[in-house]
């Protein structure tokens, strides 16, 4: 493994960035109590050695990412407590031990706001926290909480403020996993410089220290899969993220005086926060940790732990019966009577759902034929093709801009869905919404095929708000030798956006096929209400 | 009680109160169906009364019979049957039976109720062809000491809008009888449209007598408000996606009248095409001309059931509730 080397250079131009974006929130109590820091930073000069100002450094950059990353996964619903709650300002994080500012031998203004921010950080993530060690010194967006000033500033020894990236809370220092946060890459449009850019060529692994990992190796095995694609798919992302926690209930073991139940769900939280850095956690992962979490908190503390772990493994193996392989089969069954003979049906990209649905009703003898949409840059049609042609299915491809061509042939849109949200609006592969208002205009009923472990209480109108970016040189293709935009990023108004998902409101959609039966798209609100009352 | 038994029961049934849904004969049907039934098990109860409710299908194969039907069985079988004895069991089930037909006849009264506020002093209403729902509302209406007049559409190819034309005469209020095709041309002039509805469909749209679905487009390009009155009993587990997608057998409906004469009149003279058994005997329904429609929800403002008036989308949501 690479030794933890991000190296100086980067670390401050992100620091340049934050103050140019943050410059306007350096208040008179932050300025006093930066002004103590420094008094306190001169008594604490003999315990600065090593690599602190390294690590300060790595944290502070790592933190930044930490924070937009803390918020956009609060919206999958995870009810991790470690999870920072409001992106807002003004957040006043109660400390009930003193934080640690970094050790910085500068004191740029740049510096003392990152110090400031390290602050913060400290303090929001040492909430719960038993005894004062290890304190995070890493900064973030952060704006500064206006009136929590810590009367004492406690400093600590450098070499217990190695930390370099997100912090578990309620963990003690021995098991403090710490997780490297990824630098966004390129420029990204304005409009999504909320939402994080990352390069594929610079994947997570590369910043863990060896014998600074305690990620369960299935689980960066896992994350390394996501980030590079080779799991993609929202049910398959589901299933190899319960199936890689399955490996790790099974390599668990107890420490002495800890409570399996408590335990394993902060190990888990940590092992989440990886996976969300090497690709945003989708919103049936969200529901699936949900689930997990509640089985775990809810193992009786007298439960042996052998016995403890029997449980959870056929709890989750009877999840992922229950919630995919299951219901794949009653939405098939329910599918099968909308599709008719003869019929000319359309699909977009690969979903694994309606791939299943539509060879089933191949298998039942239907005939209908299958107009496969595909687009640029993840090509994605083309495995659906692969698939339903190998049953025998027959089928045409073409790209969305045709879309508009092929419509008046068809008679019925499948769409699969990555969630279904809690106003009815279906958030799915981008794309998606184009298709769903190109039908509704040659009055083709559109349907969508979702499990109910993908509804999720989130609410969103617009595909701005929360969303993925993929990877920009993605975009980039060589066509007859010529590559155009290879140098992208040399150009200073230019930006490249390769954006992972649209919402689809519900005006489009004219039927929901999930499990419980066919629903209109207005009542998901009804569907979570009656799942949340069967809990 | 086998299959003509059933069939004749029905049928007297209909005779005897012709101002009665089929829907609610058909579980009046079923209940004598129960008290008769000679099983021996709560299961082979099931499996008669369902095997029942096909049969009564069977002869009116529209929509609310089979709604409810199935209803009905749900109702009844919504409570602890835990009791040893199967007598005691099946007593349960025809109290719960006797009470369910006694919720559903209070229905249209309840229907009524509500709708009647939507009625204003001076209105002009269009309606669609002869619905008993209708007439009940707009019987309170006037009861109200309301001032209103009506246009019915004459409703071919069974002129049930005519029928309909009498009977609002008998209650003093000023009807007048318009064609089909004219529904475009005399919206203008009408206030609110209100239809009934042979079926609620779980997306919120309806199923009713053929020439709705128009009547409904143009209330919408018109921007009137199009109410339709139901009783929750005509609640059914359907999606269609579009016309073609109502199953044909609730195509070929026959679409029940009230008056005694009308129902000779249907069965006698006009009886081959309409008839529920064309199905077994056509084969191309293409040439078939279907007597209901489907129409989407988009197009409804607010159904009134005695669940309440509800919204298109909250259908769903009433329909879970009872089903699930």
């Amino acid at each position: 493994m690479a030794e933890s080397g991000v190296t100086d250079g980067l670390g401050n131009t992100e620091d340049i960035e934050r103050s140019k974006t943050e410059g306007k929130q350096l208040t008179k109590e932050e300025k006093q109590r930066l002004r103590k820091e420094k008094k306190q930073q001169k008594k604490n000069k003999e315990k600065s050695d090593e690599n602190a100002s390294h690590e300060g450094e790595k944290k502070k950059k790592k933190k930044k990412e930490e924070k937009p990353v803390g918020s956009a996964s609060q919206p999958p619903a995870q009810p991790s407590p470690k999870v920072p709650a409001p992106p807002a300002a003004a957040v006043p994080v109660p400390a009930s031990e003193a934080p640690a500012p970094a050790d910085k031998p500068a004191k740029s203004k740049a510096d003392l706001k990152a110090e400031r921010r390290a602050r913060q950080e400290a303090e929001r993530a040492s909430k719960g926290k038993k005894g004062d060690v290890g304190q995070p010194a890493p900064t973030g967006k952060l704006k500064a909480p206006p009136s929590e000033l810590q009367p004492v500033v406690k400093r600590l020894p450098e070499h217990v403020q190695v930390d370099d990236g997100i912090k578990t809370p309620g963990c003690n220092a021995a098991e403090n996993v710490k997780i490297p946060l990824r630098s966004d890459y390129g420029y990204k449009v304005s409009l999504f410089s909320h939402l994080h850019q990352y390069s594929r060529k610079a994947p997570l692994t590369q910043q863990l220290g060896i014998p600074s990992t305690v990620i369960h190796p299935a689980i960066v095995r896992l994350g390394l899969q996501y980030s590079h694609g080779i799991v993609a798919g929202s049910n398959a992302r589901s299933v190899a993220l319960l199936h890689a926690f399955k490996q790790v209930i099974r390599d668990y073991t107890t420490p002495p005086n800890e409570e399996l139940s408590r335990d394993l769900v902060k190990k888990l939280e940590s092992y989440i926060n990886f996976l969300h850095q090497c690709r945003p956690v989708s919103a049936s992962m969200g529901n699936a940790i949900k689930y997990i979490k509640k089985e775990i908190s809810n193992i009786p503390s007298q439960c042996k732990e052998e016995e403890a772990k029997l449980k959870l493994l056929s709890c989750i193996e009877r999840y992922i019966n229950e919630n995919i392989i299951l219901a794949a089969k009653a939405i098939a069954k329910y599918s099968i009577e909308k599709i008719s003979d003869g019929d000319v049906i359309l699909v977009y990209g690969c979903s694994s759902l309606v791939n299943h649905i539509l060879c089933e009703a191949f298998e039942k003898n239907r005939k209908f034929r299958v107009i496969v949409v595909d687009s640029r840059p993840r090509l994605e049609g083309r495995e659906a093709l692969r698939r339903l042609v190998q049953k025998g299915i027959s089928c045409t491809y073409v790209l969305i801009s045709a879309v508009s061509y092929i419509l008046p042939e068809v008679s019925k849109v499948f769409l699969g869905a990555h969630a279904l949200l809690a106003n009815g609006y279906v958030m799915s592969r981008v794309g998606t919404s184009q298709i769903a208002l190109v039908a509704k205009a040659f009055n083709v009923p559109v349907l969508v095929c979702c499990e109910t472990y993908k509804f999720c209480e989130r609410v969103q109108t617009d595909s701005f708000v929360s969303n993925e970016l993929d990877d920009p040189d993605d975009l980039i293709v060589t066509r007859k030798g010529q590559t155009q935009l290879e140098h992208w990023q040399e150009v200073p108004s230019l930006g490249l956006l390769n954006l992972v998902y649209d919402v689809t409101p519900p005006d489009f959609v004219d039927l929901v096929i999930t499990d419980l039966g066919m629903i209109p798209c207005t009542s998901v609100p009804v569907v979570l209400r009656v799942k949340n009352m069967d809990q | 009680m086998n299959t003509e038994e059933l069939v004749e029961y029905f049928r007297a049934q209909m005779r005897t109160d012709p101002d009665m849904a089929s829907a609610v004969a058909a579980i009046r049907t079923l209940l004598e169906f129960l008290k008769r039934d000679k099983g021996e098990t709560i299961q082979g109860l099931r499996e008669n009364l369902k095997g029942a409710t096909d049969c009564l299908t069977g002869v009116d194969s529209s929509v609310a019979v089979s709604s409810g039907g199935e209803l009905f069985l749900r109702f009844i079988s919504l409570t602890s049957l835990e009791h040893e004895d199967l007598s005691r069991c099946k007593k349960v089930m025809e109290e719960r039976g006797e009470l369910f037909l006694e919720k559903i006849s209070m229905s249209r009264t309840k229907v009524a109720k509500l709708c009647h506020t939507f009625i204003k002093d001076g209105a002009k209403i269009l309606t669609h062809s002869y619905s008993r729902v209708v007439l009940r509302v707009l019987e309170k209406a006037a009861a109200e000491k309301k001032r209103f007049s009506v246009y019915v559409t004459e409703s071919q190819p069974d002129s049930a809008g005519r029928q309909m034309a009498d009977a609002v005469r008998n209650l003093k209020v000023p009807v007048i009888v318009v064609l089909d095709a004219a529904v475009g041309y005399v919206l203008e002039k009408v206030d609110l449209v209100i239809v009934g509805a042979e079926g609620v469909v779980e997306s919120g749209g309806i199923i009713n007598k053929i020439g709705t679905y128009q009547t409904a487009v143009c209330s919408k390009a018109h921007n009137k408000p199009f109410y339709v009155v139901a009783e929750s009993f005509k609640f059914v587990r359907l999606y269609p996606l579009n016309q073609q997608d109502v199953p044909d057998r609730f195509k070929v409906s026959i679409f029940p009248p009230g008056a005694l004469l009308s129902l000779c009149f249907l069965y006698e003279l006009f009886s081959p095409q309409y008839k529920a058994d064309t199905l077994r005997n056509m084969s191309n329904l293409s040439e078939e001309h279907p007597m209901i429609d489907y129409t989407p929800p988009s197009l409804i403002t607010l159904l009134f059931t005695d669940l309440g008036v509800l919204t298109p989308s909250a259908v769903s949501d009433e329909l879970i509730k009872l089903y699930l």
